[in-house]
């Protein structure tokens, strides 16, 4: 086949989009992170998750173990039931703690992994039983203003 | 009043018309793609004259993009004392809207307007008409390879403009601003996702250079064979491609961005 300087300059293209591609995909975007596939899933349930998403990241220790990979609602319980997808490097014992956590004060919402003392490790499809839901501005004043209404006229007969 | 209303429903009619032309147009081409197949030289040449001739102005315009991408977020971000942030805002503004947007509407005008022409000359000056003398299909020999070149092309300049944008962000933001490197791009890689960020900008670009390849060759084919008829296709050809990137930017960000 007959070579020209335009397969030269067309080859160049091609490979420098191609390139521009890749470093989106690795530098830019989290392709090196957890991905589908390696990974097993666990199932939490809260009774309030928050604002949590899907794709929220799973820390233990500050240190991301795993993404939420879906929030559905449970119609019977009434329950929000969260699905995890863990790092398969990671092994949590049975009595881990999951709690909804917020980084910084107004920063996106992630799982907290607390792990227990058990010997037992969870494995794909485990559901993690102590969990701790989201806290909600609303209902922490709420309850801060009902904890004062009651404490207040015995505080006052005590002095 | 009735000549008005007559004016208002003739061009309706005239542009429904247009519309059902364009259609059969585009299924012209793509019956008589096969071409391009037997012969990928055609297809490189093309690619050569839309793609590799308009890195430059895509190159400069990403990097000028991103370094003012830089320079407003960072002002902004400064006031709520979260500047870490740069990374992201730079990041997915260019690989969602920006890199998509912006490399189509310049390479509708420095590609498209350049095919509407050649096509409308070659029109003009009867090429089109001689290639059918001679047997040689027009679609299959001009049309088509003009297509898939911009097709193949304009996924490829968007990410070159979004790398460059992303390039421009970080010298702006961590070379002569200072914001953590470390911060800057770990926040980027934690914020953009593969899949629903960096896949489907391309999947919109690749739309958008269907959109625009179609729009210059069907006002290039479809323009009277004068002088004035072809320079007004050509500006028929930036006109309508800008006001199509735009339409359609949005009918895909509602599909794509709405409940992540």
């Amino acid at each position: 086949m007959k070579r020209t300087t335009v397969d030269l300059w067309v080859g160049l293209f091609v490979v420098g989009g191609l390139i521009a591609l890749l470093v989106l995909a690795l530098k830019v975007g989290n392709a090196s992170t957890v991905t589908a596939g390696q990974g097993y899933k666990l199932t939490a349930e809260f009774s309030n998750i928050g604002g949590l998403k899907p794709r929220a990241p799973v820390k233990s220790a500050g240190v991301v173990v795993g993404r939420v990979e879906s929030i559905r609602f449970d119609n019977k319980k009434f329950l929000a039931q969260v699905t995890l997808l863990i790092d398969k490097t990671y092994e949590f014992p049975k009595d881990s703690n999951a709690s909804i956590l917020t980084s910084g004060l107004l920063g996106e919402q992630y799982i907290g992994l607390d792990g227990g003392g058990d010997d037992a490790v969870l494995k794909d499809g485990d559901r993690i039983t102590l969990t701790q839901s989201a806290l909600v501005l609303e209902q922490m004043i709420g309850r801060f203003l009902t904890g004062k209404a009651a404490e207040g006229p015995t505080a006052g007969k005590d002095q | 009043m009735i000549d008005a209303l007559r004016h208002i429903g003739a061009r309706t009619v005239d542009g429904v018309w247009k519309l059902g032309c364009a259609t059969r147009f585009t299924g012209t081409i793509l019956a008589r793609s096969g071409m391009c197949l037997r012969r990928p030289q055609l297809v490189l040449d093309q690619i050569y004259f839309t793609g590799v001739l308009s890195l430059v102005i895509i190159i400069v315009s990403g990097l000028f993009v991103g370094l003012v991408l830089g320079l407003q977020g960072y002002e902004t971000l400064k006031r709520y004392g979260s500047a870490e942030a740069l990374g992201t805002l730079v990041a997915l503004s260019l690989v969602r809207e920006l890199g998509p947007v912006v490399s189509a509407l310049l390479f509708a005008s420095r590609a498209g307007s350049a095919i509407t022409a050649r096509i409308g000359i070659m029109k003009s000056t009867e090429q089109l008409s001689a290639m059918e003398m001679m047997a040689v299909d027009p679609h299959s020999r001009v049309l088509a390879p003009v297509f898939w070149g911009g097709v193949l092309s304009m996924p490829l300049l968007a990410a070159i403009f979004s790398a460059f944008g992303v390039f421009g962000g970080y010298l702006i933001g961590v070379v002569i601003i200072g914001v953590d490197s470390g911060a800057f791009w770990s926040q980027m890689q934690a914020n953009v996702d593969l899949w629903s960020d960096v896949m489907n900008g391309v999947i919109k670009s690749a739309v958008f250079g269907v959109a625009v390849t179609l729009i210059a060759l069907f006002e290039g084919y479809d323009a009277p064979p004068t002088a004035e008829g072809v320079s007004y296709a050509v500006t028929r050809t930036v006109v309508t491609s800008a006001l199509a990137i735009l339409a359609l930017d949005f009918v895909l960000t509602s599909f794509m961005f709405t409940g992540v």
